[in-house]
């Protein structure tokens, strides 16, 4: 039981926090990557005021995977790293904390780009 | 039959099922949802092989990171898209489409200037903002001692 409401918490805030892309789709001229952007941007301020921690702590991948979640990551990853090393963390938290992400992306995204061909243009 | 190419034009807007946002909402709702509990299945599976819940999170994420480049190179992951619209988008599959998507079209353009730069097209944004974000964060938790 207590599994299965952890799921539906992540499956309820995760698919609320695309619903709310899927509005800014339908009804703002935001073109995805711009969409793609506000969200991260939104997460760092989310966690920055204290909204999105409680969030996390209650949806878990449901706030994660979304990329309010990356922004998410990025902020905390500051603060922390604020708090260890001061001045120098600003710099550091955020790349550190998202490095596995983003990495990931680069290499599985070179793989796939090297390995697959592009779709043909019909 | 002749037609003018206004005509035409109407006659495939008929035809073509249109952006309904009582569909389309759902939709996103539907398929986001899904994606975030299958990535809450997988940091539970790595939670239950041993690791840590901050790493399990993480190699979570790269799951499904690594599932939607597949998707993408297979050409499937633009179907799903279709359908789900920012159900796909939001979550970090959208972030993994926008990596590896430019870098295949683009690839015919050469390996440096083609699929290493064109890779950065949505993704390089996405970074930009969210590091300077982050660090004017940082900067303002600093300089007023908040942590």
């Amino acid at each position: 039981m207590d599994m299965f409401m952890e799921y539906l918490k992540a499956f309820l805030i995760g698919g609320a926090l695309c619903a709310i892309g899927q509005v800014l789709i339908d009804f703002t001229k935001l073109t995805p990557a711009r969409i793609l952007v506000t969200f991260v941007v939104s997460g760092v301020v989310l966690t920055a005021v204290g909204l999105y921690e409680p969030l996390v702590e209650f949806a878990g991948a449901g706030a994660t995977v979304p990329l309010t979640g990356f922004g998410y990551a990025l902020a905390e990853g500051v603060r922390k790293a604020v708090m260890q090393y001061g001045l120098l963390g600003a710099m550091t938290g955020g790349i550190t904390a998202t490095s596995a992400g983003i990495t990931a992306a680069i290499f599985f995204g070179l793989l796939i780009a090297l390995i697959f061909k592009p779709k043909s243009k019909s | 039959m002749s037609i003018t190419n206004q005509e035409y034009d109407s006659l495939t807007k008929q035809a073509s099922p249109g952006t309904k946002s009582y569909k389309t909402i759902p939709m996103a709702f539907l398929i986001g949802g899904l994606i975030c509990v299958l990535g809450q299945a997988f940091i539970n599976l790595y939670i239950w092989l041993g690791v840590d819940q901050q790493t399990a999170s993480t190699l979570g994420s790269m799951t499904l990171i690594f599932i939607a480049a597949l998707l993408t190179g297979l050409n499937m992951f633009d179907n799903i898209a279709k359908v789900a619209g920012a159900g796909t988008l939001v979550p970090i599959t959208g972030f993994s489409n926008a990596v590896v998507s430019p870098a295949l079209e683009f690839k015919s353009e050469g390996y440096v200037l083609g699929l290493g730069a064109k890779m950065f097209v949505i993704a390089g944004p996405v970074i930009v903002y969210g590091v300077v974000a982050s660090v004017v964060y940082g900067l303002i938790l600093f300089l007023f001692g908040l942590v």
